[in-house]
Parts: structure tokens; sequence; C-alpha cells
């Protein structure tokens, strides 16, 4: 009975996503009339615009949103081994969110204090790690876009993406190997005679929050450069003419301008550092509890899926929680910053 | 009197183009003084070199009477406007003007009545709160030149800040600059390809080509006495004949054109012998008794008078004004017909070294 439910599910929910666009397609069309020139059925066919439907519906549903509920419904179902799962003790209840915040399925006594700062920390250093790659990311961005001259661009985009050809597991392990006690930057410093004792980065979380802060300054760069670049080079040279000094100009001209832009660079950045794994298991101190670890954990060390489920959903709602903030602040529409 | 503006010998090279070249004049305190020159010869780039965004490779720009290199654009007495405006778009109209005196640090009460009064000059009174894409073509012309006024620069510089408004608003707007420039009383630097817009509006105006300027005159001069044949062809319509100057009487010369000997002024005192163009302005030529023969081949009434385009007797084609009482009594096509002129109105020039015109 299960398996044919299954068969259900994945025959017949492509075939009313297709209706569900098509209908939504045709009320469109009946409130705007028709769109003007010929419409996208009409220069490229019926199968090609079937097959696009299909193809990006199949995508929504099963790549997106079904996992997404699935997700959301394991959070709230308490631990069961698989075979029960589904079974009349499979009810719904808070007892995994009840766990993060108290350390017990049942008690309310005493505060996760593992969990909860590991928690704070991840949101916390996540965001001091966005503003880092702004403040990094805006002068080299603003350099690309507006100063340099299209032999020096090529050059400059090549040196910021060839590193990133490199694996991202890779390129923690190197920033390891970077701040190693025996590793270059060590040496040099004590060959400089400015320490006598290697430091320990890595206890310090130097090796951390630099390698999180590299793994997604690409995203806050391309972001920022797409912004800066649709800038009219005559309103920043007006400015000036008007007696901007170029603090002026960065603060009242540009940085309006380049709004979505950072809103977006910025959502990026934060999403994925708050979500990243890799980096904070080579590059993590012992000391420091990053919460994708832990999430990790949950669902293969300790094979708690409901659990591990409810803290994915924890974090993915701060995520969208700071999205929305961004968007607060900047005054931004969603659609904006998805230019 | 000190000039508003004096360039000496002003070049500016990008790489191993020279862009201007060697440029020296005087402009007046409170002249509006335009540069006319076809696209690419050289105007945005004076301009800006004035501004400061530009230093020249050789030469002095001076601002009433102070050397003004190493001063950089945000210092100078100057204000630009671009070719595209750039109004800030983020910004209301008001914030819009208001922004060099804000740099400027101008207190905020001071700020607000600038804007309400140029407002009133610029003519558009309580549109202040408004953003710059809710206004129209003309509307933001009006703020672009408020903005540049609100920082009370001795000299304003334009870079064909008409060119993108059709035709009835740019004239329109021909009028409401010149007015402007009357009530503010300050120097205009204005930038153009488009003859009729520099006569219109100018005192003066230099014509550039390739980088050199070429004559400095009032418009009328400039129309009536071309000293080159750049300009002589730029400014206004001709008629261009080519030939050899046959005989030099006086102020007169001789050139042997293709369609016979034809006198004019011998502007520039050219020999017997050497190359020479023949300007003929359309409205110079009268149909009489004799005179060059021609064929009439079209006539387009033009409201103020007629165009008529003959064949001379070689098939080349000319052009002649008709207006006043000789517009009532028009050739028909295919008639024969001969044309004169007064020999002192044709202009005899030497042809340019690069050969145009
Ligand atoms: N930064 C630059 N580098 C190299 N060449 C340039 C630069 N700026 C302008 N030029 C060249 O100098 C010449 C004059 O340019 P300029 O912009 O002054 O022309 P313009 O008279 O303003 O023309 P238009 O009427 O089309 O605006 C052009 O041939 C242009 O290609
Ligand atoms: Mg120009």
């Amino acid at each position: 009975m299960h398996s044919s439910v299954g068969q259900v599910v994945i025959f017949a929910l492509p075939a009313v996503v297709v209706a569900a666009f098509a209908i939504l397609a045709i009320r469109d069309r009946r409130r705007a009339g028709p769109a003007a020139g010929p419409g996208f059925v009409a220069t490229n066919g019926w199968p090609v615009a079937i097959f696009l439907i299909v193809a990006v519906g199949l995508w929504t549903v099963f790549m997106i949103v079904l996992p997404m509920l699935s997700m959301i419904d394991l959070s709230f179902r308490p631990r069961l081994p698989p075979p029960q799962w589904g079974s009349a003790r499979d009810i719904y209840t808070l007892e995994n969110y009840r766990y993060f915040l108290f350390g017990s399925t049942t008690s309310t006594a005493s505060w996760n204090t593992t969990h909860l700062k590991a928690f704070g920390l991840t949101i916390w250093v996540s965001i001091l790690i966005t503003i880092l790659d702004f403040v990094v990311c805006y002068p080299i961005a603003f350099y690309m876009a507006q100063v340099a001259r299209p032999a020096r661009l090529r050059l400059f985009m090549l040196m910021l993406i060839a590193p990133y050809w490199v694996n991202e597991i890779l390129r923690a392990f190197a920033f390891r190997l970077l701040f190693a006690s025996q590793g270059v930057i060590n040496r040099a410093l004590m060959g400089a005679g400015i320490t006598d004792q290697p430091i320990d980065f890595i206890a310090a979380d130097v090796a951390l929050y630099s390698g999180l802060a590299y793994a997604y300054l690409l995203m806050m760069m391309f972001a920022l450069y797409n912004a800066i670049e649709t800038l009219d080079r005559n309103q920043i040279e007006a400015a000036r003419d008007l007696g901007a000094p170029w603090w002026h100009i960065h603060l009242f001209i540009v940085l309006p301008h380049a709004k979505p832009g950072i809103a977006s660079g910025a959502t990026l950045v934060f999403m994925l550092t708050a979500g990243a794994l890799a980096a904070p298991l080579v590059l993590g101190g012992p000391r420091t509890l990053w919460f994708t670890p832990i999430v990790y954990d949950r669902f293969y060390q300790a094979f708690n899926w409901q659990q591990g489920a409810a803290y994915a959903l924890i974090l993915l709602v701060a995520c969208v929680v700071f999205v929305l903030l961004v968007l607060k602040i900047f005054k931004l529409r969603l659609g904006e910053i998805a230019k | 009197m000190t000039a508003a503006v004096q360039l000496d010998r002003v070049t500016v090279r990008f790489g191993d183009f020279t862009a201007v070249d060697g440029a020296k004049l005087d402009i007046a305190p409170g002249e509006f003084f335009s540069f006319l020159g076809p696209s690419g010869c050289g105007k945005t780039t004076l301009l800006r070199t004035i501004s400061g965004f530009i230093e020249p490779s050789a030469g002095r720009v001076l601002i009433d009477g102070r050397d003004m290199r190493g001063i950089g654009p945000n210092v100078r007495p100057t204000a630009l406007i671009f070719q595209n405006l750039a109004l800030f778009p983020n910004m209301s109209v008001a914030d819009n003007i208001a922004y060099g005196m804000r740099v400027r640090g101008v207190p905020r009460r001071k700020r607000a009545e600038t804007v309400e009064r140029l407002l009133d000059l610029i003519a558009l009174p309580g549109q202040a709160r408004k953003r710059i894409d809710e206004l129209s073509g003309g509307q933001k012309q009006r703020v672009a030149i408020a903005r540049a006024l609100a920082v009370e620069p001795q000299v304003l510089l334009l870079d064909e800040p008409l060119s993108a408004l059709d035709l009835k608003l740019r004239q329109h707007m021909r009028n409401e600059l010149r007015a402007i420039q009357r009530r503010v009383g300050i120097t205009f630097v204005y930038i153009t390809h488009d003859q009729g817009e520099a006569l219109a509006m100018s005192d003066r105006i230099a014509v550039m080509n390739r980088g050199v300027i070429e004559q400095v005159s009032d418009g009328r001069t400039l129309y009536n006495s071309p000293e080159t044949a750049f300009v002589a062809s730029f400014v206004g319509e001709s008629n261009i004949l080519a030939g050899k100057v046959a005989s030099v009487d006086g102020a007169v010369a001789s050139v042997d054109t293709p369609i016979g000997p034809l006198r004019g002024r011998n502007v520039r005192g050219l020999r017997p012998g050497s190359q020479a163009l023949l300007f003929l302005r359309p409205e110079l030529l009268v149909p009489s008794a004799d005179g060059i023969a021609a064929r009439v081949t079209d006539a387009a009434f033009e409201g103020t008078g007629t165009l008529l385009t003959l064949a001379a007797a070689d098939g080349r084609p000319l052009t002649v004004l008709v207006s006043g009482a000789a517009a009532r009594d028009i050739p028909p096509k295919g008639a024969e017909i001969r044309l004169a002129y007064k020999a002192e109105e044709a202009l005899v020039l030497p042809p340019d070294a690069a050969g145009d015109a």
C-alpha cells in the first residue's frame, strides 16, 4: 500500500504541477491581455514549452518543495527506529525543539548551553564574517567596476576565480597548513623575530574565521561588482565636480546605488557561512562548537534524524529572519536583490 | 579685465592620439561662449580639461587669472553639466539641487532657501519632492542646470545638454538657457555640434575641427566671413566649387572652376595658380539675365523661401534659396536659367590641409 502511494505521488504530482502552471498562465493572460509580440510558445513551439514546464516543475517539486516539507514534518516527530515511522507512536511533538533549548526531551529545568552557545556563536560570527567580506570586497569591486581597464579587469577576475577551482575541502586544509604551528605564517613571524613561539591560530579560531571569510568571498565580490558596474561613471564625476570628497561620493552615491547588490551579497555570504560544514570541520579549534557540525552529528552520529531536522530547520529560520532583517534595514523588496 | 577662462596653448593627448591641439583663447566674464564642431573633434575633452577631470598634456588652463594646474574638479570654481545630465536617481529633485551645498556644509535652512530660489529660476516651483524619474526630459534638463548653479560657480560648463531633447523642446530650452544665463550673469561655456544652437545662443563661438580651433568669432562673422574652408562648409550651407586661382584683382580673385571662371572675395590673399575653393551660399545666388547657366531640377517650398536644386553645365548640383520678391516668380522644373551673385559676397579660401570640405 505504501509503495502505491509513492507511485501516485511520483506520477500524479508532475501532472498536477503542469496543470497548475498552465492555469496560472492562462489566468495571467486573461488579466493582462496577450503579451506584446509572439509568445514563448509561438516562438519555441509546444514541445519545448511543455518540456520546460515539466522540467522546471519537477525540479521545484522534487528538489525544493518535497524535501522541505518532509523535513518540516520530520522535525515535529519523536525519535523512533525507522520501522516504526508512520506507526501509531509517530505523533507530532515539540520534543526536538525542547531538546535544543533545554538539553532534554522532557524537562525544561536547565538550558542546553552547549547548543545554544554554538548557535549564537554561529549566527554572530556569520554576521561578522559577512561584514568583513563586505569591507574586503567593496574596494576591490569598486576598483574592478569603475576604475580598471579591460585588460586589468580580466587579470583581476582570473586571480579571484582561480583559487576557487580547488575543492572547498582542499582549500580548508590549505588554510590549516597555512596557520599550523609549523606553518608558513608562524615560521615567517618567528623568522622575522616578531614572536619566539608559534601562535596557535587554530585554537584562537583565526584559521576558522579566515577560512570561512575566504570561502564565500566571491559571492560578495560578484554581487558588489555587478551592482557597482551599472553605476554611470558620470554620476561619480558629477558628485566630484560639485565638490564632494571621495568618502562622500562612496557613502551617498555609490553605496545607495549598490544597495541591492550589497543586500544580496550579504544574504548569500551569511547563509552559506552559517551553513558551512567543511571549514568548521577542518579548521575548527578543539573548543569551538560551530552549529553545522552539531546538526551533522544529529543525523550521522546520534542517528536522530528527527532532531537533526529540527536543528536544520532552526538554522534555516535564523537565515530567513536574517534575510528579512537585511531587507528591512536596506528598505528593499525581495525582488530587488534577486536581480 | 582678466578672462573668466583662458586657454593657453592647451594640448591633450591620449597615448599618441592628439584630441586637443594647442587651443588658445580667452573667454570673457559673463560671456555665453560656445564650442562648435563635428562629433569626435575634441569638444568634450576640452570641456573636461577646463573642469579638471583631464590634466592638459601641455599648456595651461587659467580660470579668473588663476593657473588651475593640480587643482581638482571638486575645488575648481566651475560646474559641469554632463552630456547625459548624470542626475542622482536615488535623490529627490531638492536633494539633487542641494547636493553641492551639502558637501560644502551649507546649513540646512540656507540650502532650502537656495533650492526654493533655483526652482523658481528654472520654472519648476513646487516640484522639490519629486523623484528624478518622475520628471520629463526638459524638466531633468532644468534640474541639472539648477544643481550646477547651486554651487555658485564662476563658470558653467555645458556638454551638449539639449541633444537628448526633441526639436520643439530644444528650441524652447535654447531661449530658456540664454535667459537663465542673462539672469545669473555668470560665464557659460557651451558645447554643441548643432550650428543653429551655437548661432542662436552664443556671444562668441569657437569652431573646432580634429582637435584644432579653426576660428573664434561671433556668429555673424563666422557665417559671413569664415576664415577656413572647414568653417565655411561646417557653418551654414554652401555650394562649393574647386579650382585654381586664375587672377587676383584687389580683394577679389577669379577662380577657374569646372563650370567656368567665377569671382569671389580673396579672404586669405591667395596667389594666382594656387588651389582654391569657392563658396557660394544658396541665398547669394539670384536668377538673372546672365551668369552661371543651370537647369532647374527641383523646387522645394520651405515657408520662408523656396529651395531650388539645379544642375550646372557639368551636371553638378547647385542649390539656390529664393526668397522675398523673387519667390513670386519661381522658374518651372526643367527651365534653363542663369544665376548671378555679387563677387564680394562669395568666398575664395584655400582647401584644408587634410583635404576635406
Ligand atoms: N579617455 C580617452 N582615451 C582615448 N581616446 C579618447 C578618450 N576620450 C576621448 N578620446 C578620443 O578623443 C577624441 C575626441 O573625443 P571627445 O569626446 O572630446 O569628442 P566630442 O567632440 O565631444 O564628440 P561628441 O560630439 O561625439 O561628443 C575622440 O576621437 C575620442 O575617441
Ligand atoms: Mg562630447
